[in-house]
């Protein structure tokens, strides 16, 4: 007779599970509470938010916050709808650019046995230590030198070629039968063809994965350092700037914090699954 | 002889070897080098130059100016605020970068053990914090040295503290302040990835394991999981380092800038400091070069520990 001991789907114990799910629900509740705090702050009236002890709720919410942010927004140099359109053009352009040259990229470094391809992939592997958190000191000389600075260049080419983009994109790409690619060859495709037309079709929840990192990559992107006209600045610079006028301004700078924020929060929503196939294949071989 | 014409014959016929293969795969180059040339002058230049342009004075003006080692001789030996920043990133790095890498990996595990709804909900709060950004402003709010910071108004009310405590200005508090925004934001990249590790596993393992008789899922978790998950926690391994040497940059936005007694100020903010507040690049090429420096070594010394225990 076989026995097999069959692993329960949900866990070893019950009390084991019990223990696990409360654990996280603190640390859930950890992670949300500056959100939460946030987004409670933004809708509270002016005669709440000046209260001791603080409240962690809002009785009279009220869109008191978002209308005079717009006001403080308006009164700048520049109406608040350049801002966002800055911010928009910024992220579009960034994503857009690089969901192509970074899917490009990839299949040559995942599909293409080419001198060079393996040295390629090396310096990828090391430079994703080297986000543009730790390189916009030096990046500030290389766009000085090619008159980058204060123009719209300094604030979308830096952050298109993502060490990280290629690399989650090659990886998903890697798992792509080689059969699929050699067959397209023999019919005498060449490396555009079988990348657009045999590979694209088949990573798509990379290419969504690729979209949401871009996405929230390009929507933080606050040009500081790397422009100074006024017309060229995108929202999250200029939300720091009307947060920085301290205490009287607390509901409009949550309310700006909001306003950031949620973009990349729903769009996340939206793609999560992709996202959790595509990090699969995100391991990296020694 | 004959040995060197032999080798001279093999040296050459693999250049032309080379050089058939690259021109029949000129297409590929051609779809790579938008990518490369583009990560070239954004990442691989600014990396590089930073050494040469370390030996100079340059104040973006001028053209620099040779000075030879004189830059790292005043960092090691002069610049007492850089012994400073050295000590503050050690800290960040050995106190964030571990338990977040550890954090990352057993809220993962945890999360996978929940049932399906479960996991999806969990993964989101887990990861809004990378989401949600630079949202600097609201912890302002909770660390707020006045009675309306969130902080001193529950410490109050509970009777810990007598008084607001300044907990963004305060040196013995910055520090810690930073961390815990740090340790908040750490759930990212790598947290994703082994998330999906995770669950990608081969469940038949699960059931063999059980009948060699596992008891319980901390067995199956070293026995069965952590081996199968090499690739992913290698990956997670490079993203934290990335994070817990740039973390001080949050004490930037966080607190005042430089914060008291440099009590925040890392090797980050120090380059920042030097090449966008005074713009004596040649000082911050420096700092950035030995930056650079320390993480690849960081980056290799874990990588080959990891993969010697692993076996990938």
């Amino acid at each position: 007779m076989r026995i097999i001991k069959k692993r329960k789907k949900w866990g070893g114990s019950r009390g084991g599970d019990i223990a696990i799910f409360i654990l996280l629900v603190l640390i859930g509740l950890f992670m949300l509470f500056p959100i939460y705090l946030s987004v409670i702050q933004s809708i509270k009236p002016s005669e709440e938010l000046f209260v001791f002890p603080p409240k962690l709720y809002v009785q009279r919410p009220t869109s008191q916050n978002f209308e005079d942010m717009l006001k403080v927004a308006g009164s700048l140099d520049v109406p608040f709808s350049r801002y966002v359109f800055n911010s928009v053009f910024v992220s579009v352009v960034v994503t857009v650019a690089q969901l192509f040259l970074s899917s490009s990229a990839a299949y040559v470094l995942a599909k293409v046995k080419a001198p060079g391809v393996k040295a390629m992939n090396k310096v990828i592997e090391i430079a994703l230590l080297f986000t543009s958190s730790v390189t916009y000191i030096v990046q500030y000389i290389v766009m000085a030198g090619m008159g980058m600075i204060d123009t719209y260049w300094a604030i979308t080419l830096p952050y298109i070629a993502t060490p990280m983009g290629l690399f989650l994109m090659k990886q998903f790409m890697g798992q792509i039968p080689e059969s699929m690619i050699e067959a397209a060859k023999l019919d005498g495709a060449s490396h555009l063809r079988v990348c657009w037309q045999i590979v694209m079709p088949n990573v798509k929840p990379a290419w969504l994965t690729l979209m949401i990192f871009a996405f929230q990559g390009a929507w933080q992107i606050t040009g500081y350092l790397f422009v100074y006209s006024e017309q060229l600045k995108p929202i999250p610079i200029v939300m720091q700037q009307i947060a920085a006028a301290g205490i009287a301004r607390t509901g409009v700078s949550s309310a700006t914090v909001v306003v950031l924020m949620l973009p990349p929060m729903i769009l996340f929503l939206i793609l999560q699954s992709n996202v959790v196939e595509t990090m699969a294949h995100s391991g990296l071989k020694d | 002889m004959f040995g060197k014409e032999k080798s001279q014959y093999i040296e050459d016929s693999k250049f032309r070897y080379t050089m058939r293969e690259m021109k029949k795969n000129g297409s590929a180059y051609i779809l790579a080098l938008p990518y490369f040339l583009l990560f070239l002058i954004f990442t691989g230049i600014p990396v590089v130059i930073s050494l040469p342009v370390g030996f100079t004075n340059f104040n973006m003006v001028q053209f620099p100016q040779w000075v030879g080692l004189s830059n790292f001789y005043t960092l090691f030996l002069q610049d007492d605020v850089f012994l400073i920043a050295i000590q503050n990133t050690l800290v960040f790095a050995i106190i964030t970068g571990p338990v977040s890498y550890i954090a990352c990996f057993l809220l993962a595990w945890l999360i996978n053990e929940m049932p399906g709804p479960l996991k999806t909900v969990f993964t989101y709060i887990f990861y809004a914090p990378t989401l949600a950004g630079n949202i600097y402003a609201t912890w302002q709010l909770i660390f707020s040295g006045d009675t309306y910071g969130f902080l001193n108004s529950v410490l109050i009310s509970l009777g810990l503290i007598n008084g607001p405590q300044q907990w963004l200005t305060d040196a013995r508090y910055i520090l810690m302040c930073v961390i815990i925004v740090q340790m908040w934001m750490s759930l990212g990249a790598g947290f994703l990835s082994l998330r999906a590790g995770f669950q990608g596993i081969d469940k038949s393992g699960y059931e063999a394991g059980a009948i060699e008789g596992i008891k319980n899922r901390f067995q199956e978790l070293l026995y069965i999981t952590i081996p199968a998950m090499g690739p992913q926690l290698l990956f997670a391994a490079v993203m934290q380092i990335t994070s817990s040497f740039t973390a001080g940059d949050i004490g930037r936005f966080l607190t005042a800038f430089p914060s008291t007694d440099y009590a925040a100020h890392t090797i980050m903010t120090h380059a920042f400091d030097y090449g966008s507040v005074r713009y004596e690049m040649g000082y911050a090429c420096a700092i950035c070069f030995l930056l650079f420096i320390v993480m690849i070594l960081v980056n290799n010394v874990i990588r080959k520990a990891m993969a010697g225990i692993l076996d990938t």
